[in-house]
């Protein structure tokens, strides 16, 4: 199916291959798996064990895709699975697998950059082109690649992403901020 | 006279009574930010203001919920069956929110409403930081990834205070009395009480009078760049173990907590 699936086989990957077609409700374009949401299937005595972890704290999304994960395994019916949240290590834009980014193009959002950011303190981060943002900011516009984008703020449709604009093809434009 | 500084018996070890009173305080400054940045909900003074300002009230509430979660498991250790999130956020009274004096000002303007962030921010960012670290898996787990939400919020309530501070003769005017009204209740933020003590000899947590010297030079990077005056320290409410974090609160507390709990307590029970 994709990269980031484990080669595994039997109930295991049936588990994968289901998980793998629920989407994230806000981006339909791309799956749990390939967000790196789905941390680990694990097998335990009676049943299964799938880690997820949340992406942002407050994303309303979050309850949604549990449900669709419930959903999505009761379809292929396996043993008993139980769904726990694991808070660390914490979720990274980094885990988003690169077949995801280009996709994630493909519907007008471009794709977090790598080195998500935990370990620099960048509190007050420079004003202009210094913190990534005006002209010559370096996010590429999904549409026409053009590098002469405008940050218009730093949130969009959702806490994940801020609104961009691109100075070539005039488009406004998400981009998926890394985390 | 005996130096009262003087340490003579060794560290209390902390219980869990003092552990949820120290979680809650965490949850309760999401919580009650959050509150205040929906009232701006259909009033933000453009449409990507708006969206901006209930995006981090949204991180905030969910990180709000996650110390909440915790403050219910901490609860149920001494207390079974605990209070859950939705009647700790709820059902509890003024006093016993243990959020700081700052997060519960009022709107007011846009400067007041962004100033009041900025000054939040910039504690909040260091003191997720410092958790990161805590001995307590839990709370370093909700800190590193709360952190990572965070960052996003200084940043751009420090854009704000540059742009409105080196603005206009109205809006540097505004942001600069927003800036000297909420002065005062910045002290708390570094105020280090017997929970906080207890608990940060465990490691458990931060050192909130460490957090002030860097709080301190990033604001006043801010201001410089804002054209804006630090002000000078002068009386700080609640200190002395009188403040928010004790659940003594200013006048506004109470009519926020009345429109934050009317749905929940109008109709006891009601699912949603």
């Amino acid at each position: 199916m994709n990269a980031v699936v484990p080669q595994v086989a039997g109930a295991e990957a049936a588990i994968w291959r289901a998980l793998g077609s629920v989407v994230d409700p806000e981006i339909p374009s791309i799956s749990i798996v390939e967000l790196g949401i789905v941390r680990s299937v694990e097998a335990e005595a009676d049943g299964w064990v799938v880690s997820i972890t949340p992406t942002y704290s407050g994303c309303p999304a979050t309850r949604v895709i549990e449900a669709d994960i419930r959903s999505a395994l009761a379809e292929i019916a396996p043993a008993r699975v139980r769904i726990v949240t694991r808070l660390a290590p914490a979720w990274t834009t980094d885990w988003i697998a690169p077949e995801a980014r280009r996709r994630l193009r493909e519907a007008g959002i471009a794709p977090p950059r790598y080195g998500s950011t935990d370990t620099a303190v960048p509190v007050r981060v420079l004003h202009g082109a210094a913190a990534g943002r005006g002209p010559g900011g370096g996010i590429a516009c999904p549409r026409c690649g053009s590098l002469r984008t405008t940050l218009v703020a730093q949130f969009g449709s959702t806490a994940c992403k801020a609104q961009y604009r691109c100075a070539d093809c005039l488009e406004p434009f998400d981009y998926f901020k890394p985390y | 006279m005996p130096d009262p500084m003087a340490d003579a018996t060794p560290d209390p070890i902390p219980d869990d009574r003092q552990l949820f009173d120290y979680v809650l305080r965490l949850a309760d400054n999401g919580v009650v930010l959050a509150q205040r940045l929906g009232e701006w909900v259909g009033r933000g003074p453009a449409l990507e203001e708006d969206i901006a300002l209930t995006n981090v009230g949204l991180d905030l509430l969910g990180q709000g919920r996650m110390w909440l979660a915790y403050a219910h498991e901490v609860e149920t250790r001494y207390a079974p069956p605990g209070r859950g999130e939705d009647d700790l956020a709820f059902l509890r009274d003024g006093g016993e929110f243990l959020s700081l004096l700052l997060v519960e000002q009022p709107n007011g303007n846009y400067a007041d409403t962004m100033a009041r962030q900025f000054l939040f921010d910039q504690w909040h960012v260091l003191l997720l930081g410092a958790l990161s670290g805590s001995k307590d898996e839990r709370i370093a787990a909700i800190a590193a990834k709360a952190r990572k939400e965070v960052r996003y919020h200084v940043e751009r309530s420090a854009d704000w205070v540059v742009r409105l501070g080196d603005g206009t003769d109205l809006s540097h005017r505004r942001m600069q009395d927003a800036i000297d009204a909420l002065w005062m209740y910045t002290g708390e933020m570094f105020a280090v009480d017997a929970i906080e003590r207890d608990l940060g000899a465990a490691g458990i947590a931060a050192d909130a009078a460490s957090l002030r010297e860097p709080w301190r030079s990033s604001v006043a990077a801010v201001l410089a760049e804002a054209t804006l005056a630090m002000p000078v320290d002068g009386w700080m409410q609640g200190m002395n173990g009188r403040g928010g974090k004790q659940g003594v609160h200013t006048e506004h507390f109470g009519h926020m907590l009345a429109e934050m709990q009317i749905v929940a307590r109008s109709h006891p029970g009601a699912q949603w």
